[in-house]
C-alpha cells in the first residue's frame, strides 16, 4: 500500500461520509447524525491530504506543516466566531457570504494549478480547459454571492438594478468570456486568465444585483450551487476524485433548491435568474383593482378572537423575521395551547430570504418543529380553521395568484388563508409586497388588518391573553 | 354618541340588539351606552352584565331619548312618542310593507334605519342582519323539524335491523337553506335541495347534499342577489319537481322569500296531503305567508294526512344568546360605519347608508335608487390578459417540452462527443462526476423542507473540501502559489468550520412537542 493509495481510500470513505450527511438531513431525527458524518468525514480527508501534502512538498515538511496549521487555525477561528455569534435572522447573509468563499478559494486553486504546472506546460488542452471553467465558475460565485450578502444584511438596496439591456450586456460578457477562455487555451498565459476573471467577477455582480429582494431563496440556493460547480471544476483540474464528488452533491443539491423555490413562485428558472422582476410596470394593477376598504383591529380585539379559537394557524413570512417576533409569536403559541386551542403554522416555501428559513427561526424560538407544517400540509385544513394569524406575509397569501388570471403572480400556489373563518393581517402599512400587487386579501369581509410593528403587536396580545 | 337598547316591545321577541360583548365593543369606540332594565333577561344577559360592561340600567325614556336607539322590532308609536326629533332608530322594518312606520318616523323626525333594507354587497355583509338570522334560522328549522319528527336523522346498522337516513328536502339554497343544508347534513340525514338559480348548485353540492335539477330553463336570478318570480312554464314544471321531492321526504324545509313580495306559493294542500304521514314540514317563509298551503305562522298544525307543518317565525329567537351576539355585532358595524367623529353622520352618497335610511329630517326615503350586485365575474381587460403573456416568453422557451426535449437532445451530444474526444483520466472523472450529479439529486430530493436551511449550511461547509486543492498546492516552491494557497486554504477554513458549526446550532433548536 502506498501512501497515495491508501490517501485515495480515505477519499472514498469520505465522499461515502458526505452522501451519508446529505442523507442524514432528510429527517429531523437523523439529522444531527448526519451533520456529525459530515464532520467526520471532513477530518479524514483533511488528515490524509495534509499527511500527503507534507510528503510531497517542495520544501521543508515541517514549514509546509506549520503553514497549513496556521492558516487553517485563523480560518477555524473566524469561521466558529461568526457561526456562534450569527442570529438566526442572519442566516440568509451567512450562507450567502459562505458562498462566497467556496468561489474565491476556486478561483485561488484555478490561477495556482496553472502557475504551478500550466506555465511549465505540463498542463494538457483538457486542464487548461478546466483551470478557465474553474475560474469562471468561481469568480461568478464569489462576486454575486458578495452582492447577495450585501442585499440580505441591507448594506445594498434590495430593488433591483436595471441597466439598460441588460439581457445584451449579460449575453456579451458571456460570449467575450467564451473567446478570452479560447484564447488561454490556445496560447495559456497569465494575462487571459486575468482579463477572463475580471470579466467573471463583473458577470456575477450583475446578475445578481438585477435580482431583487424577495427572489434572494431562488438566488442563494442557485449561489449554493455553483460554488458546487467551482469545487468540481477544482476536482477536475487537479484530478481528484473527492473534489468532483463532493461538488457534484453541493451543486445538485443547490440546483434542486433552485427549482423547488421557482415552483413555489411559479416561475421559471430563466425568468428569475435574467432578473428586474416587479421593475417593469405592470399594467392592470393600478387603482381601478382597489377591492374595497380593509377593517382595522386593535390588539384587544386579536386576543378576543383568539380566546375563542378552537383552531389558529401562523403563516409567517419576511415581516416576521425583519420585526424578530419569532419569539414573541411562541410564546403566544404556548399560551393558546394553554387556553385549548390548537395551533399550527403553515409555511409557504418561499417564505424569508432563505430556503426553510422560517423553520430555523421557529426552532430558535422553541416551536415544535411537528406543528410547523409546510404549504401543502396545511391548506387542505385552513377552511376549518378558526382564525389565521398573517404575521409579516403578503404575496405567499395573495388570493389574486388563483383568482385573477391577469395578475402577474397568477397560477403561484399560495396559502388558501382566506378559506379560514376570521384572518388577522399583521403589517407595517397597506403597501403592497415584494411582487408589487395589490392583495384582495386585506379587503374580505373576513379579514381585518393590525397595523404596526409585529413584535409589539403580539406583545401587546400576549399582554391581553395573560391570565 | 349616546346609543340606546330599549327592551323589545314585543314581549316574544327574545333577541336583543347588544350584549354585554358588543357593548363593550361600542364603549371601546367612544360611545355611551344606555340599556333599560329587563332588556337582555330573555337572551340571558342580565342586568348586572350590562353594567358590569359599563352600560348602566336606565329607564325607557331616557333610553328611548338617546342618539341612537337600536333594537330588533319595529319601534312603535308609543316609543316613538318617547324619542326625540332628531335622534335615529335602527331596527328591522319591512319598509315595503309598512308605509304608515315610515310616516310617522319621518312625522317624528326620528331617522329610520331598516336593517332590512341593507343591500347584499360584499362590503355591507357586516351589516346585513338578514343573513346572520338566517343563517341561524337554517339551523334551528332543521333542529325544530328533527324534534317533531318520529324517527332519527342518521341511519344505523344494528342487530335488530338497519334504518335508513331521513331524507331532508330544502327549497332555496341562500343563507337559511346552506345552513339547514349544513345542519341536517351533519345530523346524518340525505340532503336534497333545490333553487331556481341554477348557479348556486355547486353550493349545494360543495355542502355535500344532492341538488335536484330541472329540464326547463328557469332564469329566476336577479341582479340584487335574490332569486326573482318565475315565468309560467317554469312556474309548472318546479311545483312538479316539488310535488315530486317532498312525496319521498320525511322533512322538508322551504325558505323561499322574494323581497317586498308576499312569500311565494310552492307546495299546495295536494302534495301535503300526498306526504307521508309523520312527515314534517317546516316554513321559514310563513311571516310572509308561507311556502306551503295550510302552514299558519307561529303556530304547528298536524294535518288529516298526519303531517305536521310547522310556521314558526321566530326560529332565530330560540337561540336568543347566539342571535343577540351575532345581530349586536352587526349593529356594532353599523355604528362604526355611521360613526362621524363622535356623532351620527349619515353619508347619503354612501350607496349603503342610502339604502338603510328610510327616513330622515322628516322625509321618507323609501325606496333607495337600486344597486346591482356584481356576482358574475367580471369581463378580463384584454390588455391586462395580453400583457403578462408577453411577459413570460423567456419561460416559454424553456417550457415548452418538444424545445426542452431538442435543448436537452442537443447537450447530450455535445458530452458524448466530448467525452469520447476527451483523455482517457478526463473520461473517468467525468463519469464519477455524473454519477455523484445523480447520486445528490435523489438523496437531496428527500429532504424534508423544514431543513432546508441547515441543508444550505451543511453543504456549504462541504464544499470548503475545495480546502484540499489549496492545501496541495501549499508545498510549491514558487512563493507566489504558496501565499495565494494559504488564502485559501484560510477562506475555505471558514467554510467548514463555520458550516459545520452553525449546521449543529441549528439542528439543536430543532425539537419536537414532546420531548
Amino acid at each position: 500500500m502506498t501512501l497515495t493509495s491508501a490517501v485515495d481510500a480515505a477519499y472514498l470513505v469520505a465522499a461515502l461520509l458526505f452522501l451519508g450527511a446529505l442523507a442524514g438531513l432528510s429527517r429531523h431525527e437523523s439529522a444531527r447524525r448526519g451533520n456529525l458524518l459530515g464532520i467526520t468525514g471532513m477530518a479524514l480527508a483533511l488528515v490524509a491530504t495534509v499527511v500527503l501534502a507534507v510528503s510531497t512538498a517542495e520544501r521543508d515538511a515541517l514549514t509546509t506543516l506549520l503553514l497549513i496549521a496556521v492558516a487553517m487555525s485563523v480560518g477555524a477561528a473566524v469561521g466558529i466566531w461568526r457561526a456562534r455569534g450569527v442570529a438566526m435572522t442572519g442566516m440568509p447573509e451567512l450562507v450567502a457570504i459562505l458562498h462566497s468563499f467556496v468561489g474565491v478559494a476556486a478561483v485561488i486553486v484555478g490561477i495556482n494549478t496553472f502557475l504551478g504546472e500550466g506555465q511549465t506546460g505540463a498542463a494538457g488542452v483538457s486542464q487548461r480547459i478546466e483551470i478557465a471553467a474553474g475560474v469562471l465558475i468561481g469568480a461568478v460565485t464569489f462576486t454575486g454571492s458578495l452582492i447577495a450578502w450585501a442585499k440580505l444584511s441591507a448594506r445594498m438596496r434590495s430593488a433591483p438594478l436595471v441597466l439598460p439591456r441588460r439581457h445584451l450586456l449579460n449575453l456579451v460578457v458571456v460570449l467575450t468570456s467564451l473567446a478570452v477562455s479560447v484564447w488561454f487555451v490556445v496560447a495559456p498565459s497569465l494575462p487571459p486568465l486575468l482579463v477572463l476573471t475580471l470579466l467573471a467577477l463583473a458577470l456575477g455582480a450583475h446578475l445578481v444585483a438585477s435580482i431583487g429582494g424577495g427572489d434572494m431563496p431562488v438566488v442563494v440556493s442557485m449561489l449554493n450551487s455553483y460554488s458546487g460547480w467551482a469545487a468540481a471544476a477544482a476536482g477536475f483540474m487537479l484530478g481528484n476524485d473527492l473534489l468532483i464528488i463532493t461538488g457534484a452533491l453541493v451543486g445538485s443539491s443547490g440546483a434542486i433548491l433552485s427549482w423547488i423555490m421557482c415552483q413555489a413562485m411559479n416561475r421559471s428558472f430563466v425568468s428569475v435568474i435574467a432578473g428586474g422582476f416587479g421593475a417593469d410596470p405592470v399594467p392592470g394593477t393600478g387603482d381601478d383593482d382597489e377591492v374595497g376598504t380593509h377593517r382595522e383591529v386593535g390588539a384587544e380585539g386579536v386576543a378576543e378572537m383568539l380566546r375563542q379559537a378552537r383552531s389558529v394557524v401562523i403563516t409567517p413570512g419576511y415581516g416576521m423575521a425583519v420585526a424578530h417576533a419569532q419569539h414573541p409569536v411562541a410564546r403566544l403559541v404556548e399560551r393558546l395551547g394553554e387556553l385549548g386551542a390548537d395551533v399550527r403554522f403553515g409555511i409557504h416555501p418561499v417564505a424569508g430570504r432563505l430556503p426553510g428559513h422560517m423553520n430555523v427561526l421557529l426552532a430558535e424560538a422553541r416551536v415544535p418543529y411537528d406543528v410547523v407544517l409546510g404549504m401543502d400540509e396545511i391548506n387542505g385544513d385552513l377552511a376549518s380553521t378558526d382564525v389565521v394569524l398573517v404575521i409579516g406575509a403578503n404575496d405567499t397569501v395573495n388570493p389574486a395568484a388563483i383568482e385573477q388570471p391577469g395578475s402577474p403572480i397568477a397560477g403561484m400556489p399560495v396559502l388558501q388563508v382566506w378559506e379560514a373563518r376570521d384572518v388577522v393581517v399583521f403589517k407595517r402599512s397597506m403597501a403592497t409586497g415584494y411582487a408589487g400587487v395589490q392583495n384582495p386579501l386585506f379587503f374580505r369581509d373576513n379579514t381585518q388588518m393590525i397595523f404596526g410593528d409585529a413584535k409589539a403587536k403580539v406583545e401587546e396580545i400576549l399582554a391581553a391573553l395573560s391570565p | 354618541m349616546l346609543i340606546g337598547i330599549p327592551r323589545e316591545p314585543r314581549e316574544a321577541q327574545a333577541i336583543v340588539a347588544a350584549t354585554p360583548a358588543t357593548v363593550t365593543a361600542l364603549r371601546k369606540r367612544g360611545h355611551e351606552v344606555l340599556v333599560e332594565r329587563g332588556a337582555g333577561e330573555r337572551a340571558s344577559c342580565p342586568d348586572v352584565a350590562y353594567a358590569e360592561a359599563g352600560a348602566g340600567p336606565a329607564d325607557r325614556a331616557e333610553v328611548l331619548a338617546a342618539d341612537l336607539v337600536l333594537q330588533v322590532d319595529a319601534p312603535t308609536t308609543e316609543q316613538l312618542d318617547a324619542m326625540r326629533p332628531g335622534g335615529a332608530v335602527a331596527s328591522l322594518m319591512a319598509p315595503a310593507r309598512a308605509p304608515e312606520l315610515l310616516e310617522a318616523l319621518a312625522a317624528h323626525g326620528v331617522t329610520g334605519l331598516a336593517m332590512d333594507a341593507v343591500p347584499r354587497i360584499s362590503r355591507a355583509q357586516s351589516l346585513d342582519v338578514l343573513s346572520s338570522m338566517a343563517n341561524l334560522a337554517g339551523y334551528r328549522a332543521v333542529i325544530e323539524a328533527a324534534h317533531d319528527y318520529g324517527g332519527m336523522l342518521a341511519g344505523q346498522v344494528t342487530a335488530a335491523g338497519t334504518t335508513p337516513p331521513a331524507t331532508v328536502f330544502v327549497v332555496g339554497a341562500g343563507v337559511a337553506g346552506l345552513a339547514a343544508i349544513g345542519a341536517a347534513q351533519s345530523l346524518g340525514a340525505l340532503v336534497r335541495a333545490f333553487d331556481v338559480r341554477p348557479e348556486v348548485a355547486e353550493q349545494v353540492e360543495s355542502m355535500g347534499a344532492t341538488f335536484v335539477s330541472l329540464e326547463v330553463e328557469v332564469g329566476g336570478g336577479r341582479s340584487d342577489g335574490y332569486a326573482g318570480e318565475l315565468t309560467e312554464d317554469a312556474e309548472r314544471a318546479t311545483q312538479e319537481l316539488y310535488a315530486q321531492e317532498a312525496m319521498t321526504a320525511d322533512i322538508v324545509i322551504t325558505t323561499a322569500l322574494i323581497p317586498g313580495r308576499p312569500a311565494p306559493r310552492l307546495i299546495d294542500a295536494g302534495t301535503v296531503a300526498a306526504m307521508r304521514p309523520g312527515s314534517v314540514v317546516v316554513d321559514l317563509a310563513a311571516a310572509n305567508g308561507g311556502n306551503v298551503e295550510g302552514t299558519v305562522a307561529d303556530e304547528r298544525v298536524v294535518t288529516d294526512g298526519g303531517v305536521t307543518l310547522l310556521g314558526w317565525t321566530d326560529l332565530a329567537g330560540r337561540m336568543p344568546a347566539q342571535a343577540s351576539q351575532l345581530y349586536g355585532t352587526n349593529m356594532v358595524n353599523l355604528v362604526t360605519l355611521l360613526d362621524d367623529e363622535g356623532h351620527l353622520g349619515l353619508d347619503l352618497d354612501d350607496q349603503v347608508v342610502r339604502a338603510v335610511t328610510v327616513a330622515h329630517a322628516g322625509e321618507v326615503l323609501w325606496p333607495p335608487p337600486p344597486i346591482a350586485v356584481s356576482a358574475a365575474p367580471t369581463p378580463d381587460r384584454g390588455e391586462a390578459a395580453a400583457a403578462p403573456a408577453a411577459r413570460h416568453t423567456a419561460d416559454d422557451l424553456v417550457r415548452d417540452p418538444r424545445r426542452r426535449r431538442a435543448v436537452v437532445l442537443t447537450l447530450a451530444v455535445l458530452a458524448a462527443v466530448g467525452a469520447a474526444f476527451a483523455p482517457d483520466e478526463l473520461r473517468m472523472h467525468l463519469t464519477v462526476f455524473a454519477l455523484a450529479v445523480i447520486a445528490g439529486y435523489y438523496v437531496i430530493s428527500h429532504v424534508t423542507h423544514a431543513l432546508h436551511t441547515p441543508l444550505m449550511s451543511v453543504t456549504n461547509a462541504i464544499s470548503g473540501i475545495i480546502c484540499v486543492g489549496a492545501i496541495l498546492q501549499v508545498g510549491s516552491s514558487n512563493t507566489w502559489v504558496t501565499a495565494l494557497a494559504l488564502v485559501g486554504i484560510t477562506v475555505a477554513s471558514i467554510n467548514i468550520f463555520g458550516g459545520f458549526t452553525v449546521t449543529h446550532r441549528m439542528l439543536g433548536m430543532f425539537r419536537r412537542a414532546e420531548s
